[in-house]
């Protein structure tokens, strides 16, 4: 007989303060709110329950409430995480902060203008068979694609966009790609099937470069992907391949190249 | 900083350095990676001016700094006592200042090392989320830093030095006795060395690099269980446990050589012999 | 009043960015035409993303016994012969290339050690039927589509936008009005065809496993419109979605948590799902525990537990043992898989085969419920999973009764009668999307632009904006959504009786009119209580629609469960309830014929049943 889960004897409610950013991105304040918390309670439930008791119009994004869509994105005592996930018994006592994500302009309250991301998504070139089978399928193996399989787990919540330096202290935009589309480019990169060449791409407009592997990305994943280790680093090695390294060049040019 | 409820901004965030809301003690891991990397660089840097007191006379225990010793004075050199090219009216010899760059270069260019020092010394973010002082940034796609994408080459001599270092580990199981004979023991020197050794295999074979070379360039890894995917599994194993190697490996480096020169100066007879031959 | 607008002009506008949506974009994209994606969040984020188990598709490349016959004939099983025949037929057909074909898009199923797509068992699914990826399927399918789509150059897609209002020329919609959440603007699309992909309507009820979108838009579109809508009593409950904390109520638990040896226990510590075994199910049911845990380690010659009876069976029994008293302290039952420990070896080799098997239901009640499933038991209820009814479409070209307008995926109804088969509504997404956006492009092509009704664009605009404008009360539409949600549980739940029924449709007249009374202060920028008024509409028009088809249906079957007619009629069987419009504003009810098998599909559901 297992123990029984932990049940509270009550559902006793506490009141928390949360301040909230109310505002765009030119002006705003901070401002207070109370809501009452029971337990199991995550932040989004928080936030739902001051919009529907005092700030009707509080805009906040959400959908699946299960860290699988990733919409709720946002910055909980300055650290980005997911609202959905991010239980409020996780926090220390003291009024919890929560803001917009910052690397991306702000429209109104929590929800930030996220559209560069799906500009830059278009840039990167789509998967392309290299050998279909005669019904019509692929064969890969199961070992070949345990790599693939991970990057393809992202959820598009763009926390490593918020979190990654380049971006957010930076603003790079016009000239970088950031974590999503390197994790993006690495599922596509290193897909047994595909027959696309992405490196030039990857050094010269995503630019990979400027990436100085500082793993914030990394730490913010709901997920956990490994973004640099399995993904970014991967790449860089990758363009190092056809950039950087004068012996893989005379291997090319004596044996010619593989892609 | 936090913002205080009421606190109107132009935009929901501030800029500039250590600006931002995370209320946690996000400045304790760069200041602890700080004290460790300072330490070391500033011991490392004296231990290998010294040019003494590298060597153990009875033992063959070298300090790692200063193996492979091309040229100096000890019984483990190359060649001769100082290499013909060397400055002597401007810099003082010492073995290790010739073969130190190796070593730091690896660990200088190293994935790990970078994320480390680019936050604890360069703040570049000191934290995540948190502010930084500069606002222009080049990253690793322009000099100088654009050089580090050479981390494979140093990784090669890298490779090249840690089995030298096993040779030295293997070399610290034989003794010269009183009598001017030979003898295989065991010393807490030897011990240390094997250690140093092993914990630096951890480091170098873990490489991000070396994970690449030895089979993350394939999009296939060929059927399952061939020595590609084999060899990739392994690497990547250690690699997920690069950052720990790559702490250890370096303490322990410093530590190795902090006993050989306590060992060399105080003449303390460390290890017991197993048998003559 | 002046009208302050964006325009769009296409051939085909598709209502939704889930998986049907984006998958009958790319269809007619691909045949030529200029398409337009509405979608009320950001692209990517559709429910889709929550399916788990995977999509049935008859590759037979686990087991060569199977194919499109067999899914054809599991599918009308499970639906209790209420499914529109020619559907599932094109459905079991052609959901093999459907998969196939995302393969050579990009998406990367796990697989068989002969390097083919790997498929999994499911429930009411003979042989090993489902492709999938772990326990994301739904989020491959979606990311494969949306990556595959932007690269057309001809799909434009508006994000967070909502659609108000289809517009008409004639019989024929010609377009649309929305607007943009963001920017609170009207967005006027112009189009020759329309394909609504709008999902269910999930938040019409309390415990529901759908996100804030599943507000039933398209259904009332579609209605307002004048078509029909079919077989709208039959909503799934899925019997395990999380109970606490109540962040997550309603969260689905997936079936393979029973599919790996899962028992559901009530308070009592019995084993109650043992105690009703419905006598059609007897001779394939397990005898006792000891059979039951053979059959979920494989053994083909044992019969499954209890546990893996239908949905709707094992929904009520969960119901039954809430309302008895014998439930869990958060008012479900326990679900515990921590028991297997003892077959399999000790407790440290259960916690790592629940964590290889279930990674992510490991992972969903440790972060989200603070419980380890390898070492406590979990404690679920059921949940508002899906819509089997819909939109009524042709089987062939899925378009509604109203020339111009199509549904795909769970806005249309027909193809999964009574009660649907676990991993049909991904490769039904897949079929019906691509099906859609094939007719509808061809459609389009065929037709000239229609007439923009300028007076019908600014009635509808002024509808949409006087809860800002001119509010006529001051209803707070949370409350009343929340109020409409609370009814529907509670009077069109799972166990369903004629008088409580009425009471629902009594309060859902006051709840309409409560909604005229609501409003929405502070401008149009990003304001999610004008959001929520517009939405209340569509979610009482569903909410009508289920209730008023579920008073007509006098048995129970599939999903519908009525304690005043128990148990399955031969007359009522005969009968698809349909609702429309009526010529005075009203909902009106009318009985259609299923229709019926012809006799080559007839012959197959013969051959397999023996």
């Amino acid at each position: 007989m297992s123990s029984p889960s932990p049940v509270p004897t009550t559902t006793r409610s506490e009141p928390r303060t949360f301040i909230i950013w109310r505002g765009d991105k030119d002006s705003g304040t901070y401002t207070p709110y109370t809501a009452e918390i029971t337990a199991g309670m995550v932040v989004l439930d928080a936030i739902h329950q001051i919009q529907a008791v005092h700030a009707p119009d509080l805009a906040v994004r959400w959908n699946c409430k299960a860290g699988k869509c990733g919409s709720c994105a946002a910055e909980i005592n300055g650290k980005p995480r997911l609202m959905c996930m991010t239980r409020m018994e996780s926090l220390p006592p003291g009024p919890i902060h929560v803001a917009p994500m910052k690397a991306f302009p702000n429209i109104k309250d929590l929800v930030t203008d996220v559209k560069w991301n799906y500009a830059v998504n278009k840039r990167i070139k789509p998967f392309k068979p290299k050998q279909v089978e005669a019904d019509g399928s692929l064969r890969m193996q199961q070992h070949d694609i345990d790599r693939v399989q991970e990057f393809r787990k992202c959820i598009e919540c763009f926390l490593c966009q918020d979190t990654c330096h380049v971006l957010r202290e930076h603003d790079k935009h016009a000239e970088f790609a950031g974590p999503r589309f390197f994790v993006r480019m690495a599922s596509l990169e290193m897909h047994p099937q595909d027959a696309e060449d992405r490196r030039e791409f990857l050094k010269k407009e995503a630019a990979i470069g400027y990436c100085n592997i500082t793993k914030c990305c990394t730490e913010v994943c709901p997920e956990h992907i490994h973004i640099t280790d399995n993904a970014i680093i991967p790449l860089k090695e990758r363009v190092v391949d056809q950039y950087y390294d004068p012996l893989a060049a005379a291997i090319r040019f004596v044996f010619g190249s593989k892609k | 900083m936090s913002y205080a409820p009421g606190t109107v901004l132009p935009g929901p965030h501030a800029k500039g350095l250590g600006a931002t809301a995370r209320s946690d003690a996000w400045w304790a891991a760069p200041l602890g990676f700080f004290l460790l990397l300072a330490g070391f660089v500033v011991y490392s840097t004296w231990a290998a001016f010294q040019g003494a007191h590298y060597w153990v006379p009875g033992t063959n225990y070298i300090s790692p700094f200063y193996s492979p010793e091309l040229w100096g004075t000890s019984p483990h050199a190359w060649f001769g006592a100082a290499p013909p090219f060397w400055p002597l009216a401007i810099l003082q010899y010492s073995p290790a200042l010739l073969i130190l760059g190796i070593p730091a270069g690896f660990r200088l260019t190293c994935y790990y090392y970078r994320k480390v020092y680019y936050r604890a010394f360069w703040a570049d973010p000191t934290a995540c989320a948190v502010g930084e002082p500069r606002n222009d940034y080049w990253g690793e796609n322009f000099l100088p830093l654009i050089l580090w994408n050479a981390h494979r080459f140093v990784l090669y001599l890298a490779i090249i030095f840690t089995c030298i270092l096993g040779y030295d580990a293997l070399k610290s199981f034989i003794f010269t006795t009183k009598d001017g004979g030979h003898a295989i023991g065991i010393g807490i020197g030897t011990v240390i060395l094997t250690l140093n050794t092993v914990l630096l295999m951890g480091y170098t074979l873990g490489c991000h690099s070396f994970r690449h070379l030895v089979g993350g360039r394939c999009d296939s890894f060929g059927a399952k269980g061939s020595t590609t995917h084999s060899l990739w599994s392994g690497v990547t194993w250690l690699n997920e446990r690069h950052p720990f190697f790559a702490m250890i490996s370096l303490c322990w480096v410093a530590a190795s050589d902090v006993y050989v020169r306590v060992l060399s100066i105080s003449g303390w007879h460390d290890h017991l012999i197993l048998f003559r031959f | 009043m002046a009208l302050d607008h964006l325009s769009h002009d296409c051939d085909v506008l598709v209502i939704g960015a889930g998986g049907a949506g984006l998958r009958a974009a790319i269809e007619a994209a691909d045949l030529g035409c200029s398409v337009h994606v509405v979608t009320k969040s950001l692209l990517g984020k559709a429910h889709t993303v929550m399916a788990e188990g995977g999509v049935a598709a008859s590759l037979g490349n686990v087991d060569d016994r199977d194919g499109w016959k067999v899914h054809f004939a599991d599918t009308m099983r499970g639906g209790q012969y209420m499914n529109n025949p020619r559907m599932a037929e094109l459905h079991a057909k052609e959901s093999p290339a459907r998969v196939k074909e995302l393969e050579l898009w990009g998406a990367v199923f796990d697989r068989t050690a002969d390097g083919k797509i790997l498929q999994r068992n499911f429930g009411g699914h003979r042989f090993p039927r489902l492709a999938h990826v772990g326990d994301r399927t739904g989020l491959e399918i979606i990311r494969t589509l949306q990556d595959h789509s932007i690269h057309k150059t001809t799909v434009a897609v508006s994000m967070e936008t909502t659609i108000v209002k289809l517009l008409k020329d004639g019989d024929r919609v010609c377009g649309a009005l929305g607007y943009e959440r963001v920017s609170g603007r009207f967005v006027l699309i112009k189009a020759k065809a329309v394909v609504i992909a709008t999902g269910g309507l999930g938040r019409a009820f309390e415990v529901t496993s759908n996100s804030w979108e599943y507000t039933g838009d398209g259904y009332a579109l579609a209605y307002d419109a004048g078509a029909e809508l079919i077989d709208m009593e039959f909503v799934q409950f899925h019997p395990t979605g999380m109970v606490w904390p109540p962040s997550v109520k309603g969260i689905l638990v997936t079936e393979g948590v029973r599919g790996e040896g899962g028992i559901l226990v009530n308070s009592q510590g019995e084993r109650f799902m043992f105690n009703d075994i419905p006598e059609n199910y007897r001779n394939q049911t397990a005898k006792d525990k000891e059979e039951g845990w053979r059959y979920v380690t494989g053994d083909k010659t044992a019969m499954r537990p209890p546990e893996l009876l239908t949905r709707d069976h094992v929904a009520r029994c969960i119901n039954r043992e809430v309302k008895a008293g014998r439930g869990s302290p958060h008012g479900g039952v326990y679900l515990d898989i921590t028991w297997i420990k003892e077959r399999v070896g000790g407790p440290a080799k259960a916690a790592e085969l629940i964590r290889k098997k279930l990674p992510s239901m490991y992972h969903q009640f440790l972060e989200l419920g603070g419980l380890d499933i390898t070492t406590e038991r979990m404690e679920v209820g059921p949940t508002t999973h899906y819509t089997m009814g819909g939109i009524h479409v042709d089987g062939d070209t899925q378009m509604s009764t109203v020339p111009g307008l199509f549904a795909a995926g769970e806005a249309s109804g027909g193809l999964h009668g009574a009660n649907r088969l676990g991993g049909n509504s991904l490769s039904d997404l897949l079929v019906f999307g691509k099906r859609a956006g094939e007719f509808a492009a061809k459609f389009a092509k065929e037709q000239k632009a229609g007439w923009l009704d300028q007076a019908q664009i600014e009635a509808a605009a002024t509808d949409a904006v006087h809860w800002m404008d001119a509010p006529t009360g001051n209803e707070n539409p949370y409350t009343v959504q929340a109020d409409l949600q609370k009814s529907m549980q509670a009077l069109v739940g799972i166990v369903r009786l004629e008088g409580e029924m009425r009471q629902a449709l009594d309060k859902i007249q006051e709840f309409k009119a409560r909604a005229k009374k609501v409003c929405a202060p502070t401008g149009r920028t990003y304001n999610p209580g004008w959001h929520t008024c517009l939405d209340l509409p569509s979610l009482l028009i569903s909410a009508e629609a289920v209730t008023i088809s579920a008073i007509e249906r006098k048995e129970s079957r599939g999903a519908q469960f009525r304690d005043d007619f128990p148990d399955k009629s031969k007359e009522e069987a005969k009968w698809n309830m349909v609702v429309k419009k009526g010529p005075d504003g009203k909902m009106v009810l009318e009985r259609r014929a299923v229709k019926p098998q012809t006799a080559e599909m007839k012959q197959i559901i013969e051959d397999q049943a023996k």
